[in-house]
C-alpha cells in the first residue's frame, strides 16, 4: 500500500526532481519587553533554481550568505516565509501533515558536523534503523539484512552495529549520517558541508562514497559547501550565493571557467591553489559580508564590488541568462551577455 | 632496581611494559602503566621544578647561525592510562631566518604537538618532552628550549616567540575588550613602559593588521568583531613584541575563503615588515603552497618528507605526500575518482617497528619489512623517509 503511494508520487513524470520559485525565508528580530518585531534578518531572499533528476547541484558562499538555510527551508525543516517549493511536482510547503510524513523518507540531509548529529546513547543500528522501521521501508523479516546490506553500501560492517558514535572516527562517522540518509530510500539528498569536519584523505573517501551511491541508486544532491574545489568535483550546476540571493547559477563549465559576476571571480581568485609556482592575479576582497539584517541597498555586493557603478547602488540587478543555462545578476552585463559600458 | 639507572631515559621509556595488541587493557594491567607513568614523569618534573638552574644547562650554540629554530630529534610523548603516545618522535627540522616554513599533516600526526613543544605549552605532567633538543636563536641568546626552566620561558613565551591559534572565537577572552588584552601582553612584556605608551602602541598595532576604525576597536569586546576581525586582533597580539618567530597554528581554517586571502595576505606583508619567521601549520595543501619557502610532512609524528616548496609540491617523493596531493580536488583540473590512501593510520599507542605508512602504501616491497627507513637527501634540501625515493632506488 505504502510503496504504491511511493510509486504514484515517483511517477509524475519528468519534471525536475526539484523546482525552487522565489524563495524567501525571513527571521523576525525581536527587541523590548513585549518582543515587538523590530525587523527581519533575511536568511534567503528570493532564490530560485531547478535540480534536474540525477543531477547534482552545488552552493557555494561565504559563512552567513544562507545555504544552509535554503537547504533546511526546501525540506521543510524551518517553514519559509514565501515562495514555492515544488518537489517531483508537490509543494512540500503545502502538504497537509500526514501526506508529508509519507514523503519525507524520499528527501534526506547530511548534515555538516558528525560529531553533533548522532545521539551518543543510540548504538549504530539504531541511528540508522529507527527511522526504517518508523516508516515500514521493508518488511519486518528483512530489516536485519536490509540494515547490513545499506551499511556496507556506506562502508561500513556489520559488526559496527552495536557499537556507539564515541567509539568511531570522523570519517566513519559521517558514513554513519550518510546511511541514516540512504537507509530510507530516498531519491534527493540536501548535503551540507558534509566533509568540511575532516582530514584531506577522509575527504577523499566521503567523497568517492557519494559520487558510488549517487551512480549505484540514482540519487539527485543539493551539495551545501564553501570549498570551491570540492564544489567543482561533484557538482554538475553551480550557484553562488551571497547575502541571501543567487548571484550566478549555471553548469560547473559555465562558473569555472567563464565566471561572470565580480563575486564568482573574487571567490575563485582566493581559493589557494596547491602550486607554489602559479601566478595569479588575486582579487583580494575588502572587508566582511554585510548583516543580512541591513543588506546595503541596490545590488548587495556593491559595497565589496571593484567595478561598483552608480546604477549597483540604487537598483537591485535582475537575473538574466546570459548563456544557455547560466544566469546572472548583475549589471555588468544585458541579455546578450556583453559587457555594458560605464555610462 | 639497578637497571633502572642505566641507559638514557629514552631507552628506558622503549623497554618499558608494552600494552598488548588488542585494545581492551585489564584494570590491572592500566593500574600497572599508570605507576610506571607516574615514575617517569615524577622524575622528568622533578628535574624541571630545580629553582635557580645554572644558564650552562640551557643555552647552547646553533648549528646554522641563519636558522632562528632547529629542532633536532625532538621527541614528545604522552604518558597515558593505556600506554604512552609518541605524538612526537624523532621530529628535525629547521627554520631559517626570515623565511616561512609550512608544517603540513592530516589531524593527530603531531604537527601542533611540535609546536606547543617548542612554546612549552605542552599539557603536563601528561606530556613530555623526553628526548632531542629545540635550539632557539632569540637574537642575544641561543636557548634550548627541552631544557629551558618554565621560569625563563616566561619571559621568552610571547615577546621572542608567538603563537596564533586556530578558532579565533575561544582564543580571546570574551570579557575583556580587545584592546585590554593587547595591552596585557606588551605591559607584560615591557615593564618599563606607562600605560599610555602601551595603549599607543596597541593602537598602532590594531592599526598595523589593517583595522581601520583602530581607536573604536582597541574598546570593543570580542563578541562584537567579526570572525576576520578576531583573526586580526590575535595577529596584532602575536607581533605587539616583534617576535622572532610566529607559530600560526592553522590560523586560516575557521575562516571563509576571502577573508582567508586577505589574512594570508596579511601575514606575508607583516612578516617583512617585522622582519620575523613563521612557521605555519596547517592540513590545506593549497595555503602552504602559497605561504610557505619550505614544506615539512608529518605523518604520524614522524617528518616523512622535507624540502623547499617547489621540491615538495613538484617533485614529491614520499608515497604519503604523492597521496595526500592527489587526494585533494583542485579547480580546473578534472578527475573522475579522487585518490584515495588506504587503510588508516596506525594505533599511536603501539606504533610498529617498520616504516609507519607501510600498511597504506602502494610501493611497498619485501625491504619495507625492514626497520624504520632513513632520510634519504634526493637533494641538498629535499629529503624523504622512504625505501623507494627515486634517489634510493639509484643506488640500489
Amino acid at each position: 500500500m505504502m510503496t504504491e503511494k511511493h510509486e504514484e508520487v515517483r511517477m509524475t513524470g519528468d519534471s525536475p526532481m526539484l523546482r525552487v520559485k522565489n524563495l524567501k525565508k525571513y527571521y523576525p528580530i525581536k527587541a523590548g519587553l513585549m518582543q515587538r518585531v523590530v525587523g527581519y534578518v533575511k536568511a534567503v531572499d528570493d532564490v530560485s533554481f531547478t535540480i534536474q533528476r540525477g543531477r547534482t547541484m552545488g552552493l557555494v558562499g561565504e559563512s552567513g550568505c544562507g545555504k544552509t538555510t535554503v537547504g533546511k527551508t526546501l525540506l521543510r525543516l524551518h517553514e519559509k516565509t514565501a515562495g514555492e517549493v515544488l518537489f517531483m511536482g508537490s509543494d512540500i510547503h503545502q502538504l497537509p501533515h500526514k501526506e508529508l510524513r509519507r514523503v519525507r523518507p524520499k528527501y534526506q540531509m547530511i548534515f555538516q558536523d558528525p560529531f553533533a548529529s548522532l545521539s551518543p546513547r543510540l548504538p549504530v543500528a539504531e541511528i540508522i534503523g529507527e527511522a526504517v522501521r518508523e516508516h515500514q521501508i521493508v518488511p519486518n523479516d528483512e530489516y536485519n539484512d536490509y540494515l547490513d546490506s545499506t551499511m556496507k553500501a556506506c562502508g561500513l560492517e556489520p559488526y559496527h552495529k552495536d557499537r556507539y558514535p564515541h567509539e568511531f572516527s570522523g570519517g566513519q562517522r559521517q558514513r554513519i549520517c550518510i546511511a541514516r540518509a540512504l537507509a530510507l530510500k530516498p531519491s534527493f539528498i540536501v548535503c551540507d558541508e558534509p566533509v568540511s569536519a575532516l582530514d584531506v584523505s577522509i575527504q577523499a573517501q566521503i567523497i568517492n562514497l557519494l559520487k558510488d551511491l549517487q551512480e549505484e541508486f540514482g540519487l539527485t544532491y543539493l551539495f551545501i559547501s564553501h570549498d570551491l574545489s570540492v564544489v567543482e568535483h561533484i557538482s554538475d550546476d553551480v550557484g553562488v550565493m551571497y547575502l541571501g540571493s543567487l548571484v550566478e547559477t549555471g553548469t560547473k563549465k559555465n562558473i569555472f571557467q567563464n565566471p561572470l559576476h565580480p563575486y564568482t571571480k573574487a571567490l575563485l581568485s582566493a581559493a589557494p591553489v596547491p602550486d607554489p609556482t602559479a601566478k595569479r592575479n588575486r582579487i583580494i576582497l575588502e572587508g566582511s559580508i554585510p548583516s543580512p539584517a541591513n543588506p546595503p541597498s541596490g545590488c548587495k555586493f556593491h559595497t565589496r564590488c571593484s567595478e561598483c557603478m552608480d546604477i549597483c547602488k540604487v537598483e537591485i540587478p535582475q537575473t538574466r541568462e546570459v548563456e544557455p543555462g547560466h544566469m546572472v545578476a548583475c549589471h555588468l552585463y544585458n541579455d546578450q551577455g556583453t559587457v555594458v559600458e560605464d555610462a | 632496581m639497578n637497571n633502572r639507572k642505566k641507559g638514557s631515559l629514552f631507552e628506558r621509556i622503549n623497554t618499558m611494559t608494552k600494552p598488548k595488541d588488542s585494545n581492551h587493557l585489564t584494570a590491572r594491567e592500566i593500574r600497572q602503566i599508570a605507576r610506571e607513568n607516574r615514575r617517569v614523569t615524577d622524575a622528568l618534573e622533578n628535574k624541571r621544578n630545580r629553582k635557580n638552574v645554572p644558564e650552562s644547562e640551557y643555552l647552547t650554540t646553533m648549528k646554522n647561525p641563519d636558522n632562528v629554530v632547529e629542532f633536532d630529534g625532538l621527541r614528545t610523548y604522552f604518558f597515558t592510562d593505556i600506554g604512552t603516545v609518541k605524538a612526537v618522535d624523532g621530529v628535525s627540522f629547521e627554520i631559517p631566518r626570515g623565511k616561512t616554513v609550512g608544517v603540513v599533516g592530516e589531524s593527530g600526526c603531531g604537527k601542533s604537538v611540535t609546536s606547543l613543544s617548542l612554546m612549552q605549552l605542552v599539557q603536563r605532567p601528561l606530556g613530555q618532552i623526553v628526548d632531542g633538543a629545540i635550539r632557539f636563536d632569540t637574537g642575544d641568546k641561543v636557548y634550548d628550549i627541552a631544557q629551558t626552566p618554565y621560569q625563563v620561558m616566561e619571559k621568552i613565551r610571547g615577546s621572542k616567540v608567538s603563537m596564533i591559534f586556530q578558532e579565533p572565537n575561544t582564543s580571546l577572552n570574551p570579557v575583556f575588550t580587545a584592546g585590554y588584552q593587547i595591552d596585557e601582553v606588551i605591559q607584560l612584556h615591557n615593564p618599563e613602559m606607562t600605560p599610555e605608551e602601551v595603549k599607543a602602541l596597541s593602537i598602532e598595532m590594531i592599526d598595523m593588521v589593517g583595522i581601520a576604525n583602530s581607536e573604536g576597536v582597541y574598546n570593543m569586546y570580542p563578541h562584537e568583531l567579526s570572525g576576520g576581525m578576531r583573526q586580526r586582533i590575535m595577529i596584532a597580539m602575536a607581533l605587539s613584541c616583534s617576535p622572532k618567530l610566529i607559530i600560526a597554528d592553522e590560523p586560516t581554517t575557521a575562516l571563509d575563503v576571502t577573508i582567508q586571502a586577505q589574512i594570508l595576505d596579511l601575514l606575508r606583508n607583516l612578516k617583512d615588515q617585522i622582519n620575523s619567521s613563521i612557521m605555519l601549520i596547517t592540513h590545506d595543501l593549497g595555503v602552504i603552497a602559497e605561504m610557505a619557502d619550505y614544506v615539512v610532512v608529518m605523518y604520524a609524528g614522524r617528518v616523512v618528507e622535507k624540502g623547499t616548496a617547489t621540491e615538495v609540491f613538484k617533485n614529491p617523493q614520499h608515497p604519503y605526500t604523492v597521496g595526500l596531493m592527489a587526494s585533494k580536488p583542485v579547480i580546473n583540473r578534472s578527475v573522475e575518482r579522487l585518490y584515495t590512501i588506504p587503510g588508516n593510520v596506525p594505533n599511536p599507542v603501539n606504533m610498529p617497528n617498520h616504516c609507519y605508512f607501510r600498511d597504506r602504501c602502494e610501493r611497498r616491497t619485501a625491504v619495507c619489512n625492514g626497520a624504520y627507513p632513513q632520510e634519504v637527501h634526493i637533494t641538498d634540501t629535499h629529503i624523504a623517509a622512504c625505501y623507494h625515493t627515486s634517489a634510493a632506488e639509484k643506488q640500489v
